[in-house]
């Protein structure tokens, strides 16, 4: 099992790789969306690099469990209700949901995933 | 101008690996186009090819059924020009394909010149997407015509090496709806 450090190195490789930003931007408190500018088809990218890096395989919705953020029983006028919220706790072990809970919207969990929760999301996945 | 940048598959191996020729023209306008009286093949439509043939790679994992597109073109690199007279061979690799998408590596020789290399990204938009997100782009008749023409069921192989067959695919009007 890698280090965090570890794999805190190899995921900004990937980021890097995958969204063309700098070493330097890529620190633990940044936002995938929101600071290093991430669109969806970047994702699907990061999770080639990171399978490579890591030798693991992520299955689609994983990382980023889209099936539960558009499913009618977990989403009400564009937020999740509490029934999601404790799906995504139990899909997202690795992320920090805290700021997500004050402000449910669906669009914000996306904008507020993060280069830890990224770190978070690999280690959970190398111990499972 | 007709939206075609591979004359013809050399090797099409389903899953695997594909390889395709282009021979660049002084009749096509585009060469003269790109920098005025200094006819070269502009490199973005060598991407063009390259994500062509690399498309339809991909597209055959889906059974030519379903929409796929360039999603992103990464890492592209361009060593050289390519002249009139020059024939361009696209050799494109599966890297990996999932169900929401599939990553092709790309490289474009001339001879043994190595002119251009990429790491191309396309995204699967099945029968879930949103309509508003985009029509289908193509009818499967002229899908099926553009496979025809550009010789995918003369040289196409399963990946046990069995013959690729046209009728393995829903090719036919009305059958994708």
């Amino acid at each position: 099992m890698p280090s965090e450090d570890e794999i805190f190195s190899k995921v900004q490789e990937a980021l890097v790789d995958a969204l063309g930003v700098d070493d330097d931007e890529v620190t633990p408190e940044a936002t995938l969306q929101g600071d290093l500018d991430a669109e969806s088809i970047d994702f699907l990218d990061i999770v080639f690099r990171l399978e490579k890096a890591f030798d693991i395989k992520i299955e689609r919705g994983e990382l980023f469990p889209e099936d539960i953020l558009t499913d009618t029983a977990f989403v009400q006028d564009g937020k999740v209700n509490e029934a999601g919220i404790a799906k995504l706790k139990e899909r997202m072990p690795f992320a920090d949901l805290s700021k997500f809970e004050s402000e449910p919207i669906v669009q914000n969990l996306g904008q507020q995933l993060t280069v830890k929760d990224m770190c978070n999301f690999v280690a959970y996945k190398l111990a499972a | 101008m007709r939206w075609f940048w591979i004359d013809r598959f050399t090797e099409f191996v389903c899953g695997s690996h594909a390889t395709a020729v282009k021979g660049v023209s002084l009749a096509e306008d585009h060469i003269h186009e790109h920098i005025v009286g200094y006819p070269i093949m502009p490199n973005s439509l060598v991407a063009e090819g390259m994500a062509q043939a690399g498309g339809l790679l991909v597209s055959e994992q889906y059974g030519f059924g379903e929409l796929v597109v360039l999603g992103k073109l990464a890492k592209a690199k361009f060593h050289s020009c390519v002249r009139n007279g020059e024939t361009l061979t696209y050799r494109v690799e599966v890297d990996s394909v999932r169900e929401s998408g599939a990553a092709v590596t790309a490289t474009a020789h001339v001879g043994e010149r190595l002119h251009a290399e990429a790491l191309l990204f396309f995204a699967r938009l099945g029968e879930e997407t949103d309509p508003l997100q985009g029509a289908r782009l193509f009818r499967p008749r002229d899908l099926r015509h553009w496979l025809t023409l550009v010789g995918v069921f003369e040289v196409g192989v399963k990946a046990d090496g069995s013959p690729m067959q046209e009728s393995d695919y829903p090719l036919e009007e009305g059958v994708t709806g």
